[in-house]
């Protein structure tokens, strides 16, 4: 079994290993990340929060270990609440981990790391008081980017995610489908090694969900970067994603780790393949139980009257 | 913005309409005065506080008085929107010292300044400085309640993605909290011009030696109530001058 040292130490032993699991291969690399380098290393990172209560806390995260090689597409899934923004926060230096240590490539991380990470979130995050192009402008200039060409840059970015005659708009003046593909293009022009991904596409519908994954996919093929993407939509996870991490209910740990072994880009028509289905099925075998107790402490915490999303 | 254009004056109608009320004004004041309906004591005829204005105008009195009330104004206005920004920035940093100084300030301003003006002449003296001191303290009030809510309402959404960039702090308010705030920061400073033009002509009035209150007030002293009108016709017009420069100001920053 070729699991790797540190990471899946106890998580891999929760996970009933018997499930059909089709070409997905469990707890292994695929081909293309297994030389690679490390670029991400998260070791035993646990995160408390204070809770409502005065003396109350929250275990968010409970000692996650995982590691992501250079060019890899990791996908976070998991119930809602489990921590998973929480982990990509911590590993983009907006949060402060409670312990642990999260390194990017040798360095650790002590706060954002703007050289080396770019952020997408689930809302648009484009200043509305700005154009477009202004606002890749204002963020090239907090990076310190010393590069004249941020014009051309932010063009070509524009125009690979097919929004270059948007570039004088106004932010609220655009959809929020067309918000979201210029965030991705502001990620793209930033032009860091990794990006992580926050739920990007959770607020769009069903379809320009699917194009703006098909277009993810044909993008990242060509740029090689390392994506580490949050979601809780299966099918998503399955379509874009070299890696799967499942996390438990919180208290989040790793509970299963699969491999999508499909090159990228990937056609839509990867999503009407019997493997496709088969992996999907598989995510969802290991998430039930996940949601079910996730649904339940949900119901306790409202009897007790301390809901906390 | 379906508000926008239901508060949008410039059209062809409304515009007309504001010109007809300008109109109606003047043709009831000439109907009152010329029709014999009011003593010509109390209200001058238009043509008689027009001669009275041309000569405020000519004498030199006119721009001797503005002089002195307009660089009050202004002195009064920088003395309460700088510290008023500055403190509004400062308190908005966390959520405990908006939670104490918010209701302090918003407190303050509903008790009515001018009881203390005596004070401020005590303090002050009689020249322009009681004016300016009791202006400015008395406009800082509107400026710092706004922009304590302007800057504290920052979405921590752009804050987080600006960090994530590598925003420094000067970063951050330049490009996020100011710009952020730059609308609720304008009603303010919209309002500390009215608060300060109301408070250093009343404060002319009510007791000094320059300016154009103190004119109002001499001239009304004296009966000589054609100049008395002269001058206040020379306020009102400034007024509504200073009214559509700041709507176009404001029009300007607004953004779609």
């Amino acid at each position: 079994m070729p699991m790797s040292a540190t990471q899946q130490r106890s998580q891999g032993q929760q996970f009933n290993r018997g499930r059909g699991a089709g070409d997905a291969v469990m707890d292994g690399k695929s081909k293309l990340a297994a030389d690679a380098p490390v670029a991400i290393a998260v070791e035993h990172v646990t995160q408390r929060f204070d809770g409502r209560r005065p003396g109350q806390q929250v275990l968010a995260l409970d000692d996650v270990s995982l590691e992501i090689r250079a060019g890899e597409f990791l996908c976070l899934l998991g119930p809602s609440g489990c921590g998973k923004s929480t982990l990509l926060n911590i590993i983009g230096g907006l949060n402060r981990q409670t312990s642990g240590t999260v390194r990017i490539g040798d360095t650790v991380v002590r706060g954002p790391t703007p050289s080396q990470v770019a952020f997408v979130f689930q809302e648009s995050t484009l200043f509305p008081w700005y154009t477009v192009l202004e606002n890749f402008k204002v963020s090239s200039d907090f990076q310190r980017s010393q590069a004249s060409t941020w014009n051309d840059r932010a063009m070509s970015a524009l125009r690979s995610v097919g929004m270059e005659n948007f570039a004088n708009h106004y932010p609220n003046q655009l959809s929020i489908g067309m918000k979201q593909r210029i965030n991705l293009a502001r990620g793209i022009f930033l032009d860091t090694p990794i990006i992580l991904m926050d739920e990007p596409f959770a607020a769009l519908d069903e379809q320009t969900r699917m194009v703006l994954g098909e277009d993810l996919s044909v993008l990242l093929a060509r740029t090689g970067k390392t994506i580490v993407f949050v979601t809780h939509s299966l099918a998503e996870a399955v379509f874009l994603a070299d890696r799967i991490v499942v996390m438990t209910a919180r208290p989040g740990r790793i509970k299963a780790t699969l491999t999508v072994e499909e090159p990228h880009p990937r056609s839509p028509d990867f999503m009407l393949a019997p493997r496709f289905s088969e992996i999907r099925n598989e995510l969802f075998a290991i998430l039930r139980d996940e949601i079910r107790q996730t649904v339940a402490a949900m119901r306790e915490a409202r009897d007790e009257g301390v809901v906390d999303g | 913005m379906a508000e926008r254009s239901a508060l949008d004056s410039s059209g062809i109608v409304p515009r007309s309409i504001q010109v007809g009320f300008v109109a109606a004004v003047i043709g009831l004041w000439f109907f009152l005065t010329l029709g014999g309906h009011v003593h010509l004591l109390l209200l001058p005829d238009p043509v008689k506080v027009w001669y009275a204005m041309v000569q405020l105008a000519v004498s030199g009195q006119l721009w001797a008085a503005a002089k002195v009330t307009l660089l009050s104004i202004l002195k009064a206005y920088f003395t309460a929107v700088i510290p008023g920004l500055a403190i509004g920035f400062l308190v908005s940093r966390t959520l405990r010292s908006v939670q104490f100084f918010e209701p302090i300030f918003s407190g303050i301003f509903s008790v009515p300044l001018t009881l203390f003006f005596p004070l401020f002449i005590f303090f002050f003296g009689i020249g322009p400085n009681s004016k300016i001191a009791y202006g400015g303290l008395y406009a800082f009030f509107p400026v710092v309640i706004t922009s304590i809510a302007a800057f504290a309402n920052t979405d921590q959404l752009y804050i987080r993605a600006a960090q994530s960039m590598g925003a420094s702090q000067l970063q951050l308010f330049r490009r996020v909290y100011f710009p952020s705030a730059l609308p609720g920061i304008l009603t303010g400073l919209r309002i500390a011009t009215v608060v300060c033009v109301a408070s250093v002509l009343g404060g002319e009035t009510i007791s000094s030696t320059n300016g154009v209150g103190h004119a109002i007030a001499l001239q009304a002293e004296l009966m000589e109530t054609a100049r008395m009108y002269a001058w206040v016709v020379y306020v009102v017009v400034a007024v509504v001058a200073l009214n559509m420069a700041l709507s176009v100001i404001e029009t300007r920053t607004e953004r779609k």
